[in-house]
C-alpha cells in the first residue's frame, strides 16, 4: 500500500507559501495512505486552476482535465471501471462557474464519486479576479466597482439539488477535513467536499484568520440531524454570509451537511455497470445464426 | 491632426487602451491567461469612469461571446478579448456573430490549445478558428496591436462588411512584454472611427426583428453564406482603405503584408505575428555577409492576401513559410498551405518549403532563423532539394 510520501510526489509544489493547497494535499495524501487502496484502485481528476497543479504533485492514476470539465470527464472514468474510486479536485471557478452546470447534474444523476472543491473565493492562477463565490461587492482586478452579483451557495445548490452527501470543510482543520474526506469516500453516490481554502495572495478578506474566527464544526452542534434535509437547506441559507459579517454575528458551520445512506446512483441504474467494461464477455459479432431463424 | 504620446507599455494595455478610445458601449469577458490584463485593465477604466461601457464579468467564454452576440444585435458596439481554450470554447457562438453580421471587436491573445496544459504562444487558437468567419488581424507588435484595434473597429462596422474582427497578438511576447507604443489622442481616435449605426438593431423597437431564426429546409441558409462571403471578400477594399487612412492619421504605413528586403532578395521568409522580429533580425545580419535575403510579414489573416503575396514571392528561388501551428494531417501549417495556394497561378514555380516552430511557446531562437535561410540557399544553389515539413528545434528527445 502506499505512503504518504509515495502519494505525494518529490516535487516542490508551486503553491505559494502559506496556500490552502498544501495542507488540503495532506489531508488527503494521508486519507488516501490510510485507506490501504493501491495506486490501481483509484483515479484522480483535475480541473483547471491552482488545485489543478496538484495534478503534478501526486502520484496517482490521473487526468487533467481542461477549465470546468473535470465532473464529465470523471464521469466517463467512472462508467468504464466501476471498480474504480474517483476522486474528483475543481476549484471555485472551475466547478462552480465555467463547469457549474456539470455541478449541478452530477448531484441529480448521483453518480458514485468524491467531488472536492477548493473553494478560495478567488480566481487564483489568473491572478486575483473575481470568482463565483466571491462575496457580493467585494473588489478585485476584474470587479474594481465591487462585484455586482450574489455568490454560489455549493452547499445550498447541491442539497436542493438532491445531493446524497454535503460536507464543508476548512483548509486550516486538517484532522476535521481528513474526517470529512473518509466519510466522503466511504460515502456511496456523489460525495461534494466544499472546502473553504484561503488563497493567500489574492484574497485578502477571506483569509485563514477570517475563517478561524468564524468556524464551528457542526458535529458540537448540539442536536443537528444531518440525515434531514430540510435542515440541511435551512442552515446552509441561513448561514451563507456577506463579508461584511462580524466575527460575532457571522459563524460559518464546517462539516456534514447532510448525508444519505443507501441512496440510488446511477451506477445502480445501470445494470451492465457491475463490473468493469474489460470483463464483459464480447458481444457475439456473427449474427448468421439468429438470422437463419427467421429466414 | 492628433496628438501623439510615447508609452512604454504592454501589447495588452494598449490594446485595452486602443478599446476605451473606440468607445464601446459593452463589455462581456472572462478572465484567461495571457489576455486577462486586457480586460482588467479596462475594468478599471469603468470603475474610474474613464468610460461609459457597460462591462460584464460572465461564467464563462460561451457565456461571454453569447452576451457580446446580444448586445450586438441589441445595436451596441461591443468588444472583448480571450485566449486560447477560452476562444475554443466560444466556437459555435464565433459562427454566431460572423453569420449574424455583428461587427464584435475581439482581441484574441494567442496561447497554445491543450493537451497537454501549455499556457504559452503560439497560434493553434485562432487557426482552429480560421473558418468560423471573422476578419483577422495579426499584430507584430504592441504599436500594431494598438493600431490593429482601432482599424478593426472601422472594418468591423463598414457597411459594405458587417462582420466581427478578430485582432490577434503573440501571447507574452507581445502582451505581457513593455514595448515602445506611440497613441493618439482620444479626440482623433473617436473621430476616425466614428458612430456606429447599426441595422436591424433589436433596440429599434420601432422595427421588430428576430435573429438567427431557422433558416433549413430551402429557407435562405445557403444565400445567407453566400453573402457572409461576399462581405468577407469586401474587407479586403475595405481593410486597404481603412488601412491608408489610418496611415494618414497614424505616419504609420499599413498593408495586409509588409515585406522587408523584397527588392531584390532571391529567398524569402513568410511569418505572421511577432516572430518577424527575429526573422528581420537575422535577415539583416546575413545581407551583411551578402545574402539576399528577404520577409514577408502577413498582418491580414482573413481575407488572406493571395495577390499581394503572389506579387511580393513572384521569382523567389525558395521560400520557407514558418507556421506556429499545426495542421495535423495536411501537408503543413496553415499559412503555408495558404502561400503554396497563393502561388499556384504563377507561372514560374517557386519552391516552398513548410516549418513548424514554437509550439506551446517553445523558444524561437535566432539560430533557428539562420537554419531557415541556410536551408533556403541551398535549394536556391541546387544543392538540396525542399525537404518535407520541418519540427524546427524540435528535441528529439524531450
Amino acid at each position: 500500500m502506499p505512503e504518504v510520501a509515495e502519494i505525494q510526489r518529490a516535487l516542490a509544489p508551486t503553491w505559494c507559501p502559506g496556500c490552502g493547497n498544501f495542507n488540503m494535499q495532506k489531508a488527503l495524501s494521508e486519507v488516501l495512505a490510510e485507506s490501504g487502496m493501491g495506486f490501481e484502485e483509484y483515479v484522480m481528476v483535475w480541473g483547471i486552476g491552482c488545485h489543478g497543479n496538484g495534478a503534478d504533485f501526486y502520484r496517482s492514476q490521473g487526468f487533467h482535465g481542461l477549465h470546468g470539465r473535470a465532473l464529465p470527464l470523471a464521469t466517463g472514468i467512472a462508467l468504464t471501471n466501476p471498480d474504480l474510486k474517483v476522486i474528483v479536485e475543481m476549484g471555485d471557478g472551475d466547478g462552480y462557474g465555467i463547469g457549474g452546470n456539470h455541478f449541478i447534474h452530477s448531484v441529480r444523476r448521483n453518480i458514485d464519486m468524491v467531488a472536492i472543491f477548493h473553494n478560495n473565493q478567488i480566481y487564483g492562477l489568473t491572478t486575483g479576479q473575481a470568482s463565483p463565490t466571491s462575496d457580493q461587492f467585494m473588489r478585485t482586478p476584474s470587479t474594481p466597482g465591487g462585484v455586482v452579483e450574489e455568490p454560489v451557495n455549493p452547499v445550498g445548490v447541491a442539497v436542493a439539488q438532491g445531493a446524497t452527501f454535503v460536507a464543508r470543510g476548512f483548509a486550516g482543520d486538517v484532522e476535521h477535513l481528513k474526517d470529512l474526506y473518509r466519510q466522503a469516500i466511504a460515502h456511496k453516490g456523489f460525495a461534494v467536499v466544499d472546502v473553504y481554502q484561503p488563497c493567500v495572495t489574492w484574497n485578502k478578506i477571506n483569509t485563514f484568520k477570517w475563517f478561524r474566527d468564524r468556524v464551528y464544526k457542526l458535529e458540537e452542534l448540539e442536536g443537528y440531524d444531518p440525515t434531514d434535509r430540510t435542515a440541511a437547506f435551512e442552515l446552509s441559507m441561513s448561514t451563507f454570509h456577506e463579508l461584511t459579517c462580524a466575527p460575532d454575528e457571522c459563524k460559518i458551520p464546517i462539516g456534514v451537511f447532510y448525508r444519505e445512506e443507501d441512496s440510488f446512483t446511477y451506477q445502480d441504474g445501470l445494470p451492465q455497470l457491475d463490473r468493469p467494461m474489460w470483463k464483459h464477455a464480447e458481444a457475439p459479432r456473427d449474427i448468421g445464426a439468429i438470422l437463419e431463424k427467421f429466414e | 491632426m492628433p496628438t501623439h504620446t510615447t508609452l512604454a507599455a504592454t501589447g495588452n494595455s494598449v490594446v485595452a487602451e486602443a478599446m476605451r478610445q473606440c468607445k464601446p458601449n459593452v463589455m462581456a469577458a472572462y478572465p484567461i491567461t495571457p489576455q486577462t490584463t486586457i480586460v482588467e485593465e479596462f475594468a478599471g477604466f469603468v470603475a474610474k469612469g474613464k468610460t461609459d461601457c457597460e462591462y460584464v464579468t460572465v461564467e464563462s467564454e460561451h457565456s461571454a461571446m453569447s452576451a457580446c452576440i446580444g448586445a450586438s444585435a441589441a445595436g451596441a458596439r461591443v468588444m472583448t478579448a480571450t485566449s486560447s481554450q477560452g476562444l475554443a470554447l466560444m466556437w459555435e457562438e464565433l459562427h454566431i456573430a460572423s453569420g449574424m453580421r455583428l461587427p464584435i471587436i475581439m482581441a484574441n491573445a494567442n496561447r497554445a490549445l491543450s493537451a497537454p496544459i501549455n499556457i504559452h504562444c503560439d497560434h493553434s487558437d485562432i487557426m482552429g478558428a480560421r473558418d468560423t468567419g471573422w476578419v483577422t488581424l495579426f499584430a507584430e507588435t504592441a504599436q500594431e496591436a494598438y493600431d490593429n484595434t482601432i482599424m478593426a473597429t472601422r472594418i468591423a462596422e463598414h457597411p459594405d462588411v458587417m462582420l466581427p474582427v478578430m485582432s490577434c497578438l503573440d501571447g507574452f511576447i507581445t502582451t505581457h512584454s513593455i514595448d515602445r507604443v506611440s497613441v493618439m489622442d482620444d479626440e482623433s481616435v473617436a473621430g476616425f472611427v466614428g458612430e456606429y449605426e447599426p441595422r436591424n438593431a433589436l433596440l429599434d423597437t420601432g422595427t421588430p426583428v428576430t435573429h438567427g431564426a431557422f433558416a433549413g429546409l430551402g429557407g435562405p441558409y445557403f444565400e445567407f453564406k453566400k453573402q457572409q462571403r461576399e462581405a468577407i471578400e469586401n474587407a479586403r477594399a475595405v481593410v486597404s482603405a481603412v488601412g491608408a487612412e489610418y496611415s494618414a492619421l497614424s505616419g504609420r504605413p499599413f498593408g495586409a503584408i509588409e515585406t522587408w528586403g523584397m527588392d531584390d532578395a532571391e529567398v524569402a521568409l513568410v511569418v505572421i505575428g511577432s516572430t518577424a522580429g527575429n526573422a528581420r533580425a537575422v535577415a539583416r545580419h546575413l545581407r551583411a555577409d551578402g545574402m539576399k535575403v528577404g520577409v514577408v510579414k502577413v498582418r491580414v489573416w482573413r481575407p488572406f492576401p493571395y495577390a499581394e503575396l503572389a506579387a511580393a514571392l513572384k521569382g523567389m528561388k525558395a521560400v520557407a513559410v514558418l507556421d506556429r501551428a499545426e495542421s495535423f494531417g495536411a501537408e503543413g501549417g496553415p499559412l503555408y498551405l495558404e502561400v503554396r495556394s497563393a502561388l499556384y497561378d504563377l507561372e514560374m514555380r517557386v519552391p516552398v518549403v513548410g516549418y513548424i516552430y514554437g509550439l506551446g511557446g517553445s523558444d524561437v531562437k535566432l539560430e533557428l532563423m539562420e537554419r531557415v535561410f541556410s536551408d533556403l540557399a541551398d535549394i536556391a544553389a541546387g544543392t538540396a532539394a525542399p525537404a518535407g515539413l520541418v519540427y524546427l528545434g524540435a528535441r528529439e528527445e524531450a
